[in-house]
């Protein structure tokens, strides 16, 4: 069974999730939301989403709380600089690591 | 003469014809209406063809037809013309106006001299016209410039009968407008008149 | 460009065309949709004339005027993609200008249908034929159609659309300059009604929307993958054998399509090569192109002087007509390949291309390649004629062969 299959006579793919693979493996360092200071869950209406509009892998939720699908998150940290209320901090995976095992 | 040319020019009613005259005189414009004039008169094969490259206003050009009853194969440049037409009779000091004109074929000037007083020697027969002289009386011009490449072609009907009047017509009433039609007529039937012609032997 | 006169026979009419006028019907016949090209000498008449057409609301197509034949062809494979049949032009400078664009077209699988009219390539500067530019573009994926004359031109373009939509593989329609794109000749231009019964609508395999976004031609890895949705893709290696797989098998649709139009339009097409008295013939001349009209004349005065000579006039370049070849020159004992251009530092392309094809065949005709035409200058019937009287006496003297092409020049 060979790529004949997939029908396709030119270079094709269509968006989805995973389509480049797991990019969480691509990670060094990862975000941590702060809650309380997060507009949406402050306001505890639907605003800002910055943070969702703006990454780059659109893993982000426009939910509230938001939330992150940490299996693609490559850890680019657009987030964090965006973020006008400074709610998301960028940890490095090392840290997590070493106060895991603390 | 090629043996190519000899091989095709044995046919019968096969015309190789090569316009001589200055950019923007209508030497390419009269090969294309010549040709389209002996398709209509039945000849199956007819080419058109400028010579190939940049051309300038003024300067010396050149330009082909090529007339069969059979269609045409060749597609070189025409080497040994059975007709040569100057538009132009100040052309004649040039060598190459009648180089490889074969034996017999004809050489056709617009000039208001008659052929013997042109003063070129060799195995060809001679026609002239003063076709400057009919197409300024009938005010044929273009520009402010008199345009004898219509009317030489009556010149070349008397000294070839190798297409009738009445398809030169038609292809002249194809290619002008309505206006046009009766002045280019008119200026290729009085050259038609007026041509003198000096065959050899 | 002057309307003839109306045949009772059949409804085409006969107009008195130069091959860019005639390449330029063609195009109208096809209802192109969109055109983008940039003039050069001698292709300029086709897109000029070209415009007129839409200028005047004669051809319902976009003419989109560009910068530079990269951005022509670039235009061309944007279109194509989604949907439009598209049109271009151009010649030597301009087609090297197009090269990466030509690739592209080519691995994108787009139906793009190109005129190159034949010129030679600087340095130095010529505005002359020979077929050094498309030569050039032979790998690049296209498939080469080369028109005898202008009657060709026109029967080849509108074919060039219905054998690119079917197999999703762009057309280059190679015709000579001057000797073709500038000469007059008979031309039977057949009605919008019969080419619209012979070419159908164009369908996109790429369909651009945004309700079912793709991505296309996106970076793809050395070795096949498991897309998201569970399904095994190609990796780039497949991609390029489906290319050459499409080409190999659009011999046939190559013939089908020029069999078709012979039933239609009374002009068959159904081989890839013109062939001229090969039944007895032991001595073969091979041309490309209007080279292979005036080879014609050279094979009559051949065989008057008792030569059994027959022409085999390449018509399509790739695909390469292999075994086609093969069965057309096994018979010979010599074959005499005229090129007008030159593989530098081997031979002419046509002639490597033949001598490949007989390669383990059961042929054993000696091979002669003459290099002709380059930069314009003029082939006579009487030359070609002298190519294979001194191909023979070659032979007669035991040369069977010889490494490199003799050029028919003053050096």
């Amino acid at each position: 069974m060979g790529t004949r299959e997939c029908q396709h006579i030119c270079g094709e793919s269509s968006p989805a999730v995973g389509e480049a693979g797991k990019t969480g493996e691509w990670r060094d360092s990862f975000p941590v939301i702060d809650q309380e200071k997060c507009l949406p869950v402050r306001q505890n209406k639907p605003s800002c989403f910055l943070c969702w509009l703006y990454c780059p892998e659109a893993i982000i939720s426009k939910t509230i709380p938001i939330q992150i699908n940490m299996d693609y998150c490559k850890g680019c940290g657009i987030c964090a600089q965006l973020c006008p209320a400074h709610a998301i901090t960028m940890v490095h995976e090392e840290e997590f690591c070493l106060t895991e095992t603390d | 003469m090629t043996e190519s040319q000899e091989y095709y020019l044995c046919m019968q009613d096969y015309y190789e014809i090569r316009w001589h005259g200055r950019g923007g005189q209508g030497a390419i414009t009269a090969a294309k209406i010549l040709a389209q004039a002996a398709y209509l008169e039945g000849y199956q094969g007819v080419t058109a063809a400028p010579s190939f490259g940049a051309e300038r206003r003024g300067a010396p050009v050149s330009a082909s037809t090529r007339i069969s009853p059979q269609t045409i194969m060749v597609v070189s440049q025409v080497e040994n013309p059975n007709v040569v037409i100057v538009l132009d009779h100040t052309l004649l000091k040039y060598q190459e106006v009648t180089s490889g004109l074969v034996k017999g074929g004809w050489l056709i000037v617009n000039s208001w001299r008659p052929p013997k007083e042109l003063d070129i020697k060799g195995d060809f027969n001679i026609a002239t016209a003063d076709a400057t002289g009919v197409c300024s009386s009938l005010g044929l011009a273009v520009a402010g410039l008199t345009v004898v490449n219509t009317a030489i072609l009556g010149a070349f009907i008397r000294a070839t009968e190798a297409v009738g009047m009445a398809s030169i017509e038609k292809a002249i009433r194809e290619r002008f407008s309505n206006g046009e039609v009766g002045i280019n007529l008119a200026a290729i039937a009085q050259t038609y008149e007026i041509t003198k012609l000096e065959k050899i032997g | 460009m002057i309307f003839v006169s109306k045949k009772k026979t059949r409804k085409a009419s006969t107009w008195i065309l130069d091959g860019n006028h005639a390449a330029a019907q063609g195009a109208k016949l096809s209802r192109v949709q969109v055109i983008a090209a940039y003039p050069i000498t001698p292709q300029s008449p086709v897109t000029e004339t070209l415009s007129e057409f839409v200028e005047r609301r004669e051809l319902g197509a976009q003419y989109i005027a560009v910068e530079s034949e990269h951005s022509a062809l670039a235009v061309c494979t944007s279109a194509s993609m989604v949907g439009a049949r598209t049109f271009t032009a151009t010649s030597a400078h301009g087609l090297a200008y197009m090269h990466e664009m030509l690739h592209w077209a080519a691995g994108a699988r787009l139906p793009v249908v190109l005129a190159c009219v034949n010129r030679a390539i600087g340095a130095p500067w010529s505005v002359l034929n020979d077929q050094q530019d498309s030569i050039s573009q032979r790998d690049t994926g296209w498939i080469q159609i080369y028109a005898r004359n202008n009657q060709e031109i026109l029967d080849s373009i509108i074919q060039a659309y219905k054998i690119a939509e079917s197999v999703y593989i762009p057309v280059m329609v190679c015709y000579d300059g001057y000797i073709l794109s500038h000469t007059e000749m008979p031309v039977d231009v057949p009605t919008q009604e019969d080419v619209d019964r012979f070419l159908p609508q164009y369908k996109p395999h790429t369909i651009l929307d945004p309700a079912n976004p793709k991505n296309y031609n996106l970076v793809t890895l050395a070795n096949p993958r498991v897309n998201a949705e569970g399904v095994l893709c190609h990796g780039y290696m497949e991609l390029r054998y489906l290319l050459q797989e499409a080409l190999q098998n659009s011999r046939e649709t190559i013939t089908t399509v020029g069999r078709e139009f012979g039933e239609l339009f009374g002009r068959s097409y159904a081989r890839m090569f013109w062939e001229d008295r090969l039944d007895d013939a032991d001595i073969i001349i091979v041309a490309m192109g209007s080279l292979a009209m005036e080879a014609i004349v050279a094979a009559d005065m051949l065989r008057e002087a008792g030569h059994k000579v027959g022409i085999l006039g390449l018509r399509v370049f790739r695909p390469f007509p292999k075994s086609d070849v093969v069965q057309a020159l096994e018979k010979a004992r010599l074959v005499v390949v005229f090129d007008k251009n030159i593989s530098y530092g081997i031979e002419g392309a046509t002639c490597s291309e033949i001598k490949s094809a007989l390669y383990g065949s059961p042929a054993r005709a000696v091979i002669r390649n003459f290099i002709v035409g380059l930069g314009g200058r003029d082939v006579k019937a009487r030359e070609l004629v002298d190519a294979v009287n001194k191909s023979l006496l070659s032979l007669k003297e035991g040369v069977l062969n010889k490494e490199y092409p003799e050029w028919i020049c003053a050096i």
